[in-house]
């Protein structure tokens, strides 16, 4: 009976093997494609490079004056303006701008890859349920991976550095995007539909006009999301070589530095509270023409 | 309206929901009723064997309760739904013979729509949804809102331009969905429950909007109802639905006065006749007592307050070109708003 408490394993020889063989296969995949796939990356590391240093370059004051501006014509609110002011000046004040400045330059790069990959594939998704059949489970694994494993790939291919940590970050991101877009299209009133049908609109026009205007709430509720994520994820791609906030918080970690981990941990969270904040307000204001007196 | 050209004929049109309309399709043409279909081959018999004639120019009446097929019927007219089987024949081109581009060209020029849930673009402003049909057509923002303004003029909301449409109330919800459909220029307009959804009050505001708009456009007009009190205020072609099959059709008077089958007859028993049959129906040969000349089409009701002012208490009845035709007595008044049987008198309708 013994097949009955031992479970059939794999040998261990064999197991061996078989573990070697896939770390081999993709040993010699990096070593053959790894430059090209580096090459095809440049100038994304270059954009992001660029970024940081204007935004370094930018005089701290400015900085603060383009969100405020930024937060006073998504929200028209006051709270969030004075709220964001201050909070930027608090992080500078505790010598934490230059590290900030570099998290905000690759979430907003990581921002801008997830809406431009995102928005596509969210509409392919909404368009043919084939294609939602096939993506859905993709983007199920890409969210409960644990991260740590496929930093790993990313590493092997493209070593240590911004774009692997920039890529790795765009994987935990982009779900939400992809998922809240077909999520949204697949919602505009099938009533209205018809009457674009009726009045002759062509596929284009009727996504250009009528579904993604209608399902615009629903894409920023995924831009918010994956700005959310991606803050979440900088602490993490630090690990392989991102800068910003997230060094400091790994070298915390490692050194028990209590107040420092404290403070850089405190900054991220202040940069997502600013940045929720902004696009949840832009995208509430998106939708007010849903309220109104009557039916 | 019984010699007037035709502008919509549909023949032979069958629509049968589930999955294998094909072969469900020859089941009923052997026969199979609607319930059959459904009980045991779990198909439904959306519309079957629909020939209709409807009048350019003429305000076509497509009555039935829910789920008779009226619904589905007005979809094909401009192929929202695809049929089973059958034609739709609109100035000499078979509908459903359309390819793509051809279809989206005589959705955008030839054919709008008045949908019952009003199906506004909540985003757009009154304005820019009655634009909306000309944006499509490809025409130019100023042009367009220029002739958007007109219609929006014309429904009665000059100055709620820039509201949203969860601004405004049904009834003037209904209004943008009514001025769209006029500026695209189509000269068919297809009206699917466009009042149902709203109060009796608002309902009949909108009847009026449409008839006295009717009297100058002069548009094919198919409308859908599921109430025969507003069938017969506008139609000038009424067909009653039943089943996905038509039952009967012909003008008010003819559907009041000689209902086809019981089911019909328990339709008009309540309505009121004086709203509906004209003088002309009831008049009796000439004579020579003096009274007011009345046209031939009043109606029974508004002849009634002028006939019995008449010191004869007699109306003579005048043609389109104002000869003498016949005349009416306040009793033939009375007996026509009655509702007993009168048909037999009426053989010559």
């Amino acid at each position: 009976m013994d097949w009955l408490t031992e479970f059939p394993e794999l040998g261990r020889r064999d197991m061996r093997d078989f573990r070697k063989g896939i770390d081999q296969g993709f040993k010699d995949f990096t070593r053959t494609y790894g430059e090209d796939i580096e090459s095809f990356f440049e100038p994304l590391l270059q954009f992001l490079i660029w970024l940081e240093k204007l935004l370094l370059a930018t005089p701290w004051p400015l900085f603060i004056a383009i969100v405020c501006v930024l937060a006073w014509f998504a929200s028209r609110s006051l709270k969030i303006v004075i709220g964001s002011a201050i909070s930027l000046f608090l992080i500078g004040f505790l010598g934490m701008w230059e590290d900030t400045m570099s998290t905000v330059s690759i979430i907003v790069v990581c921002t801008m890859l997830c809406i431009g990959l995102g928005l596509p594939i969210g509409i392919l998704m909404s368009r043919s349920d084939r294609a939602q059949a096939i993506v859905t489970p993709i983007l199920d694994v890409m969210q409960t991976i644990p991260s740590f494993v496929y930093l790993i790939p990313v590493v092997m291919l493209l070593g240590i550095g911004k774009v692997p940590g920039l890529i790795s970050v765009v994987i935990y991101a982009i779900p939400p995007m992809i998922r809240l877009t077909n999520l949204g299209i697949r919602l505009v009133d099938k009533e209205v539909l018809e009457a674009a049908d009726a009045f002759g609109a062509s596929p284009w026009q009727k996504l250009v006009q009528v579904q993604i205007p209608l399902a615009l709430p629903n894409i920023f509720a995924g831009v918010n999301q994956t700005i959310m994520m991606s803050l979440a994820m900088v602490v993490i791609a630090s690990m392989i070589g991102v800068t910003g906030l997230g060094q400091p918080v790994l070298k915390a970690i490692s050194n028990q530095y209590l107040a420092m981990g404290l403070l850089n941990g405190l900054a991220i969270v202040a940069l997502a509270i600013i940045f929720d904040r902004i696009s949840q307000s832009y995208g509430k204001r998106l939708q007010s023409y849903r309220g109104g007196q009557g039916e | 309206m019984s010699n007037s050209e035709t502008k919509i004929e549909i023949k032979h049109l069958y629509k049968i929901f589930g999955d294998d309309p094909d072969t469900m399709l020859q089941k009923v043409r052997d026969g199979v009723t609607k319930d059959e279909l459904n009980d045991q081959y779990n198909h439904v018999l959306g519309l079957s064997d629909i020939n209709l004639k409807m009048p350019a120019k003429g305000i076509q009446v497509v009555m039935g309760l829910s789920g008779s097929g009226k619904s589905t019927l007005i979809r094909h007219i401009n192929r929202l739904i695809e049929p089973t089987t059958g034609e739709v024949w609109i100035d000499g081109e078979n509908v459903l013979e359309m390819n793509d581009k051809t279809l989206r060209e005589f959705r955008r020029n030839r054919a709008s729509m008045v949908f019952q849930k009003f199906a506004l673009l909540p985003h757009r402003t009154v304005m820019e949804n009655t634009i909306y049909g000309l944006e499509i057509q490809g025409m130019g923002e100023k042009e367009a809102e220029k002739q958007a303004a007109y219609w929006i003029d014309r429904v009665g909301l000059a100055g709620y331009e820039e509201n949203y449409p969860g601004q405004l109330s049904g009834g003037m919800q209904q209004r943008v969905g009514l001025a769209r459909a006029l500026a695209t220029d189509a000269d068919i307009l297809l009206m699917d429950e466009a009042f149902s959804a709203l109060d009796p009050l608002i309902r009949t505001d909108m009847q009026n909007i449409l008839l006295d708009l009717q009297q100058e456009l002069h548009k094919t007009i198919v409308f859908i109802t599921h109430d025969l009190e507003e069938a017969l205020r506008i139609g000038d072609q009424i067909a009653i639905l039943r089943d996905g099959e038509v039952i009967q059709q012909g003008t008010p008077q003819q559907i009041v006065l000689r209902p086809k089958d019981d089911y019909i007859a328990d339709f008009t028993k309540d309505i009121n006749r004086g709203r509906v049959i004209q003088l002309k129906t009831i008049m009796k040969a000439p004579n020579d007592t003096a009274g007011p000349e009345l046209s031939g089409e009043m109606l029974v009701e508004d002849a009634a307050q002028l006939v019995t002012e008449s010191p004869s208490s007699q109306a003579r009845v005048t043609n389109d070109a104002g000869d003498v035709i016949g005349v009416v007595g306040i009793n033939d008044l009375i007996r026509a708003m009655a509702r007993p049987d009168i048909e037999s008198r009426l053989e010559e309708l």
